[in-house]
């Protein structure tokens, strides 16, 4: 029904042709599960058609908003945390090197901590509140921004960092003007990984126990045998994270403008 | 009378003789080459001027002892080391900021060159979107309008195309007659040394020491074709020879 892109505008056949394949494959998977569940006669109980799952959303819609939005609050809040804590670390690192070997081992040990086994006992010792979830949401996208922003500072030039010391700069502005500059690509590529995470955090940490939250709408659901509503919910979530992940893509378009318009005469590469 | 003077000069990383014995001097308004093979050392002399590395021996500008680096030198490192994300006009004035000048001051203080320098029309332009020879104009732009005493120029275009690298050089040789920057270059191109410079120092390979100082005596302004290309010609084929040939060492295979 939707063939009659062709006399489009370039730009928009251009966009249509790159999101042509992966609307085609969601949209195949949905359609032979809806045929699944239709024809093979699986109980809703067990499976629901995707046509049934939208329609249990639209009904219950003002619960699923209600419980959405403590999930987006922990998530935010906790992914700010984690940001600041591994914008702060990373340029404790970057200025004391002895401190990343001192560090980095912890930090990687806290990445091997299983989230099943962690979730509940924060729980446990910070209540059914807002802070557990801040705090697993943070360990889960704390560490991809770390190694991305240490990494991205010493990605930096040498000759710039050469040059700067010639003209007289210090570490605080050979920092400035230009590492952190130079870690602006890698940080934004930690972001993306990170903020993938973050929904899937709040919604581990609410699961383990809390008053509302997706996490916990879900295991309602799925203790009243209504996997419709798990996977309403989780439509939700995932809902949630390309948002997010669309916020990330959008942000560093306009924080560093250089990689688009730096690309489009053709003049020669990064000059690595 | 001499700017810098360099005595006797020596430089080891670990074992590794670098620098084994380095005498120079460079006199106001001068134009000098240090022209060398290539891992002879060269950059490595810069480094123990600018500060980032300290050495033996003696190394005096304006007759005291050099302590306080950065003041005496604007430094243009090999490649252009343009920071992408900073438009060129904020490129040029980089070191005016570090110098503490306000944004203001030291756009004003790079306006007027523009032009000169063929960036006129290209300054909210990024560095990715300028060809080869331009992008080390703007290098260059960012060293002279600090404004020290001397420049440091390290092997400048080395990574630009043969054609780039002779319409540079002429433009160079062109733009030191109007502003008489004192100057020392670093390159190992013997065409380069013998167009720019009013004497040279050949240095040896590694550990590097002087092999001879040679004054260049063709007139300015730099004729590449007229009759001193002849006289240019012989001088580039008697350096080469020396650094081919040089007396007592093993031989090596650059140009």
């Amino acid at each position: 029904m939707v063939s009659s892109s062709s006399s489009r505008p370039l730009q928009l056949a251009g966009l249509f042709a790159k999101a042509a394949p992966a609307v085609m494959s969601v949209g195949l998977l949905l359609v032979a599960w809806e045929l699944y569940a239709n024809y093979s006669g699986i109980k809703p109980t067990i499976l629901p058609a995707p046509s049934r799952v939208f329609e249990q959303a639209m009904l219950n819609r003002e619960a699923l908003i209600d419980n959405a939005i403590p999930t987006i609050r922990a998530t935010l809040m906790g992914f700010a945390c984690s940001l600041g804590a591994a914008f702060a670390l990373s340029m404790l690192v970057d200025f004391f090197q002895p401190l990343r070997r001192a560090l980095f081992p912890v930090f990687i040990v806290s990445q091997t901590l299983p989230l099943v086994a962690i979730a509940p006992l924060v729980v446990l010792w910070f209540g059914f509140g807002l802070t557990p979830k801040i705090m697993l949401v943070a360990l889960v996208t704390f560490f991809p921004m770390l190694v991305a922003l240490v990494q991205g500072y010493e990605a930096t030039e040498v000759e710039i960092g050469q040059m700067l010391r010639a003209m007289g700069a210090g570490c605080w502005r050979v920092f400035v003007l230009a590492r952190l500059p130079s870690a602006l690509p890698y940080f934004f590529a930690g972001l993306r990984i990170s903020i993938t995470y973050a929904v899937v955090g709040a919604i581990f940490a609410e699961y383990a126990g809390a008053a509302k939250g997706l996490g916990i709408y879900m295991l309602n659901a799925k203790n009243n045998f209504r996997p419709d509503l798990v996977l309403a919910a989780v439509g939700v979530s995932a809902a949630l994270t390309l948002i997010l992940f669309g916020l990330t893509v959008l942000l560093q378009r306009l924080a560093m403008p250089w990689e688009r318009i730096g690309r489009q005469p053709a003049g020669k590469g990064p000059g690595r | 009378m001499s700017r810098l003077e360099l005595r006797h000069v020596r430089k080891a990383f670990g074992g590794l003789d670098v620098l084994a014995d380095i005498s120079l001097s460079v006199g106001a308004g001068e134009f000098v080459s240090i022209l060398g093979p290539s891992g002879a050392g060269k950059s490595t002399l810069f480094q123990l001027l600018t500060g980032a590395e300290h050495g033996e021996g003696e190394m005096l500008f304006d007759d005291t002892p050099l302590d306080d680096h950065g003041r005496h030198f604007a430094f243009m490192p090999q490649r252009d080391a343009l920071m992408p994300w900073r438009r060129i006009l904020d490129n040029t004035t980089l070191g005016l900021e570090v110098q503490g000048v306000g944004r203001q001051a030291a756009r004003a203080r790079v306006a007027p060159l523009l032009a000169e320098f063929g960036l006129a029309g290209f300054e909210r332009h990024f560095p990715a979107q300028l060809s080869g020879g331009m992008r080390q104009r703007a290098a260059l732009l960012r060293t002279v309008v600090q404004e020290r005493d001397m420049l440091l120029l390290d092997e400048p275009f080395g990574a630009l195309d043969a054609l780039t690298r002779a319409a540079m050089q002429r433009w160079l040789e062109q733009m030191w007659r109007h502003h008489r920057w004192t100057a020392l270059l670093i390159t190992h191109d013997v065409r380069e040394a013998v167009f720019l410079s009013d004497r040279i120092y050949v240095l040896s390979a590694r550990p590097a020491r002087v092999l001879r100082e040679i004054t260049v005596p063709l007139p300015r302004p730099r004729d590449p074709t007229g009759a001193t290309a002849q006289q240019a010609g012989a001088l580039e084929a008697e350096i080469l020879d020396i650094l081919l040939n040089p007396q007592p060492s093993k031989g090596h295979d650059h140009d």
